[in-house]
């Protein structure tokens, strides 16, 4: 089975994030990059499908020169190979525009899985896997919290609003997950060791085929107006409990006519 | 005036409060048309629809589109817009909400804004992002603008219109009809609130230290008619059910009122409460960072904080 995962890099989970005031982008250079969460959950469930069923699991990123970081990362937990897409044409691209180089850069390599987080920590979106499914025209299994590999059938659990939906598909197929499907494993000292040697290609958009027109911040087809940091927010009173905490929190309550 | 259709959510065939927030943000914007995807539609349903401002009600009575993930629904939105020309689209931004939005754009060729808070007259959405911190505002170039609105950021209006039926036949494509949806599992509901819709919600995390200790929290919030909530840790270690989860990975509130009870403020957890009007917080340890959310915090043990307060409102409801 060969199984893609895609994983994107983004400012540390608890790093301040800001816009850049020059063209309104998320400014990457402010904060340590790191992995998406989630992805390492996705990184995490290809390789349990392989050591499973047998195969090979690559790594797709699109991102500046230190995405590179974040792909070294994934092959140092198992990963078997990269393909890094970094070009500086793809600055400020959205969501559209991202679900299109991908898609261009996964087709016609055989995947039988691509897999996703189902969401990034900076753009907080949770379009891009039904976006590549829908360029790709594959099945789109997402929000997995359980996935199940059968042959040529993948079957997953769906987190819905109400409980879970049981989906079925057949590969090839794309599958994001959610956190409660597995315990990400951490790099081990042999792992950081062998990822220095295993492939990684690095793709510019032309290497990869990609017209520019559809790519960066010129091609969004939604634009930044404006933004403004919110005023912070007034700090609240904090009172310790001398056996009086519920009554001072109904006074409160009641003051702002809550009871 | 341009239609702006909205996408109708519904639990066991009602209307959802969401369903009703987007039709009265469509009325700012232009002539709202609500658009029913999958069976269930009743008169009822289109009774509520139409007293909340629904000009016209697309019906799309066709199983495939919940039989099916997701790529149906945007083949029929995208039919729709064929022919409705609208000037907007609003959907709720939930999960699936986000993803019929996803191709929806992809396949009309739209630009597409998630979570936004409120958009104005001239289809400029404002979003709250980086966890609150900062507010942006923008607007869709290309296309038609597909925008999701985030649940409770609006209210619901009562505003009388025709509320006309229009039965709508789409052909969903063999392409779309490939995850196909076999088996639904709903977990109980209690007789409280749905978590993204309350006003209030009253929340537990590690610190309510088991599935009894629940018990407090329940109480505490059935005096003040909310939603339960839990944090994480509580739904990992099965104190409480996951879909009460509160955070990134969990559902977004944005209630009138949050009360965290024994949660510590992990950035995920904030992710999905961040926008709560008021917010207050016990917890036994004064550093926990979800005091620098609080609009008023009390440091002590939740185990006696929180039964006196639940004490206090039902003595004061008399
Ligand atoms: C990819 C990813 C996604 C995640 N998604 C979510 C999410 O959606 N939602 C979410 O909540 N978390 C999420 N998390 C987990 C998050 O990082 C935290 O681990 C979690 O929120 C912690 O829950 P907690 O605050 O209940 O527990 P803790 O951090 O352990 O805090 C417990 C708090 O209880 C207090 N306490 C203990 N006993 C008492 C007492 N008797 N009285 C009063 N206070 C007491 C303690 O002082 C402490 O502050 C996610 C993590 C990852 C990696
Ligand atoms: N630049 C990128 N490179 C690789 N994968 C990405 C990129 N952006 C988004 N993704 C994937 O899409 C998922 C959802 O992202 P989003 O729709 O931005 O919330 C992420 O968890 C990643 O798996």
């Amino acid at each position: 089975m060969k199984i893609a995962v895609c994983v994107k890099q983004v400012p540390d989970t608890w790093a301040e994030k800001k816009l850049r005031d020059d063209d309104s982008t998320l400014d990457r250079e402010a904060a340590d990059g790191v992995m998406n969460e989630l992805d390492e959950y996705a990184v995490e469930e290809a390789l349990r499908l392989i050591e499973a069923h047998g195969g090979e699991v690559v790594v797709v990123t699109m991102g500046p020169d230190r995405a590179a970081e974040t792909v070294r990362k994934a092959l140092s937990m198992g990963a078997d190979a990269g393909v890094h897409l970094v070009d500086d044409a793809l600055h400020g691209s959205d969501a559209l525009a991202t679900s299109y180089a991908l898609a261009e850069v996964l087709s016609g390599r055989d995947f039988d899985l691509i897999l996703f987080g189902s969401e990034s920590t900076d753009a907080r979106m949770s379009v891009v896997p039904a976006m590549v499914a829908e360029r790709l025209g594959l099945p789109q299994v997402t929000f997995a919290q359980k996935v199940e590999v059968d042959g040529s059938t993948v079957r997953i659990e769906r987190l819905t609003e109400y409980g879970y939906d049981t989906v079925e598909a057949s590969t090839p197929a794309v599958i994001s997950v959610v956190e409660k499907i597995n315990e990400p494993r951490y790099p081990s000292f042999k792992g950081i060791m062998a990822a220095k040697k295993k492939p990684v290609e690095t793709l510019t958009t032309a290497d990869a085929g990609l017209d520019s027109a559809q790519l960066g911040l010129s091609a969004a087809w939604s634009t930044v107006a404006q933004f403004a940091a919110r005023p912070p927010k007034a700090a609240g009173t904090v009172v310790t409990d001398e056996g009086d905490g519920g009554t001072k929190i109904v006074e409160f309550l009641s003051e702002q006519k809550f009871v | 005036m341009a239609e702006i259709l909205t996408v109708v959510e519904a639990a066991d065939g009602s209307v959802k409060k969401v369903s009703l927030e987007l039709l009265a943000l469509a009325g700012k914007l232009g002539e709202p048309a609500a658009v029913w995807l999958g069976p269930g539609y009743s008169d009822a349903a289109g009774a509520v629809l139409a007293e909340h401002g629904a000009a016209k009600i697309y019906v799309a009575d066709n199983a495939d589109l919940v039989d099916y993930v997701v790529a149906p629904k945007a083949e029929a939105l995208a039919q729709i817009m064929q022919s409705a020309s609208p000037a907007a689209v609003l959907i709720a931004s939930s999960a699936e909400g986000k993803e019929i939005a996803a191709r929806l754009a992809v396949k009309t060729g739209s630009g597409v804004i998630t979570d936004a808070v409120d958009v104005a007259a001239d289809l400029t959405a404002t979003q709250s992002v980086f966890g609150g911190s900062t507010i942006v505002q923008s607007k869709v170039t290309t296309g038609t603008p597909i925008i999701t609105v985030r649940v409770n950021s609006i209210a619901p209006e009562v505003s009388p219109a025709a509320g006309t039926r229009v039965d709508v036949s789409v052909d969903v494509s063999s392409s779309a009809k490939t995850a196909k949806v076999t088996d639904r599992t709903v977990a109980a509901k209690g007789g409280r609130p749905e978590l993204a819709e309350a006003a209030i919600v009253v929340s537990g995390g590690r610190g309510v230290n088991g599935a009894d200790g629940f018990g407090v929290i329940e109480a505490l919030a059935d005096s003040l008619g909310a939603a339960v909530g839990a944090s994480r840790a509580a739904t990992d270690a099965g104190w409480y059910p996951h879909q009460y989860q509160v955070g990134q990975t969990g559902k977004t509130v944005s209630p009138q009122l949050y009360i965290a009870n024994g949660i510590s403020g992990a950035i995920q957890h904030r992710a999905g409460m961040q926008t709560s009007k008021t917010v207050i917080v016990v917890n036994k340890d004064p550093e926990a960072p979800i005091f620098e959310l609080a609009d008023f915090g009390v440091v002590g043990d939740l185990f006696s904080v929180v039964p006196q307060l639940t004490d206090e409102i039902n003595k004061r409801k008399g």
